[in-house]
């Protein structure tokens, strides 16, 4: 049984990045509401123009990333009890992406980096050739695994300081995709990864502040990923030197 | 703004600021057992091409490094052109090398 309770007093970003403002909405106070149930309900009841992206609503897709009071979460799996800062929450486009309208960011410049990171496989088979037998529990196995449950969120790369200041960085979601595949014993062009995360956006920009790993609703650690990178990386460089 | 090439040159130079750092700890720790004095630590270093190559060592790593830090911390603060940064990082770099190797040759030269 619901029981009465008291509104929530929510203020969501509407508009663009530079003209939007925060509006205030009164929503209904709900037990276990999700912020995604707050953005919904405005949306149903308060205002239908109400721009916001979702698909699962279940932590699977990584569509429903905002800034709520100021940082960034998975919206569906994100409970208003949890973040509530006295009765008030404030919702806002994910940082360190262009703000389409409202809610909705554009997310090209975050997949346009994973390209850059060269975080894709680089085959080595066939179809015809039999299926390769993988050993779990290598040392390159294990830390390839450490990063795969990315659901590309961009939770990390809104958390990203780096980001923030240098525009070119690729971002750890990206770098992180680079070094499970670049541990994946079935790629066959590290070399080309090592090449794509040198350049002036590269791995070698992290400060390792770690707000990545702290915000990630998955619990991967990029920096860690963003570390393993650059070993590799200097020990590239040293081989090639001799 | 730090490319792979930067990175290692930032690195190798790290590691050898730390030695010779630590090492000038060292020196100076003993060398003050008797006595702080000018004239002392100039008889030490004057005409000798072992500190000569010490300090300027040290100061040459310091410029490489200095410059690609500050290079870092000026691009991120106000996302200057690469053309002016490069221009700016080489400048800063030179100050350094050019007042360190001032300093270095007055203690060095006899």
């Amino acid at each position: 049984m619901v029981t009465e309770k008291e509104n929530l007093d929510v203020f969501v970003w509407r508009g663009l990045a530079e003209t939007g403002r925060f509006e205030r909405y009164e929503v209904p106070a709900q037990d276990s509401q999700t912020i995604l149930d707050v953005v919904s309900w405005i949306q149903q009841n308060l205002d239908a123009t109400l721009a916001y992206r979702f698909a699962c609503r279940v932590g699977m897709c990584g569509s429903c990333a905002m800034m709520v009071n100021g940082e960034p979460r998975w919206t569906c799996r994100t409970h208003v009890r949890k973040v509530l800062r006295g009765n008030q929450l404030k919702i806002a486009p994910l940082r360190n992406l262009p703000v389409i309208r409202d809610l909705a960011t554009d997310m090209d410049p975050f997949f346009d980096k994973w390209v850059a990171a060269e975080g894709h496989h680089h085959p080595t088979r066939t179809r015809d050739d039999a299926i390769e037998a993988l050993d779990p529990q290598s040392p390159e196995r294990r830390a390839a695994n450490a990063g795969i449950e990315c659901i590309n969120c961009a939770v990390c790369y809104a958390a990203c300081d780096t980001v923030a200041n240098n525009p070119d960085f690729l971002g750890p979601a990206a770098l992180q995709r680079a070094w499970t595949v670049h541990n994946d014993a079935r790629d066959g062009d590290q070399p080309a990864i090592l090449e794509a995360v040198s350049g002036k956006g590269g791995c070698h920009n992290c400060h390792s502040q770690g707000s990545c790993a702290q915000y990630c609703p998955n619990d991967l650690n990029p920096m860690t990923a963003i570390a393993g990178l650059k070993r590799a990386s200097v020990k590239s460089f040293f081989k090639r030197e001799r | 703004m730090l490319d792979a090439r930067l990175y290692m040159l930032q690195r190798i130079t790290a590691l050898i600021m730390a030695p010779l750092a630590l090492g000038h700890i060292a020196v100076m720790i003993y060398a003050i057992q008797g006595g702080l004095s000018a004239a002392e630590i100039l008889s030490r270093t004057q005409g000798s091409l072992f500190w000569f190559a010490f300090y300027g060592l040290f100061v040459l790593a310091v410029s490489v490094h200095g410059a690609i830090g500050l290079r870092v911390i000026i691009y991120e603060t106000f996302g200057m052109r690469a053309l002016l940064l490069n221009g700016l990082s080489w400048i800063i770099g030179a100050i350094f090398l050019l007042t360190g190797m001032r300093a270095v040759l007055a203690v060095t030269l006899s």
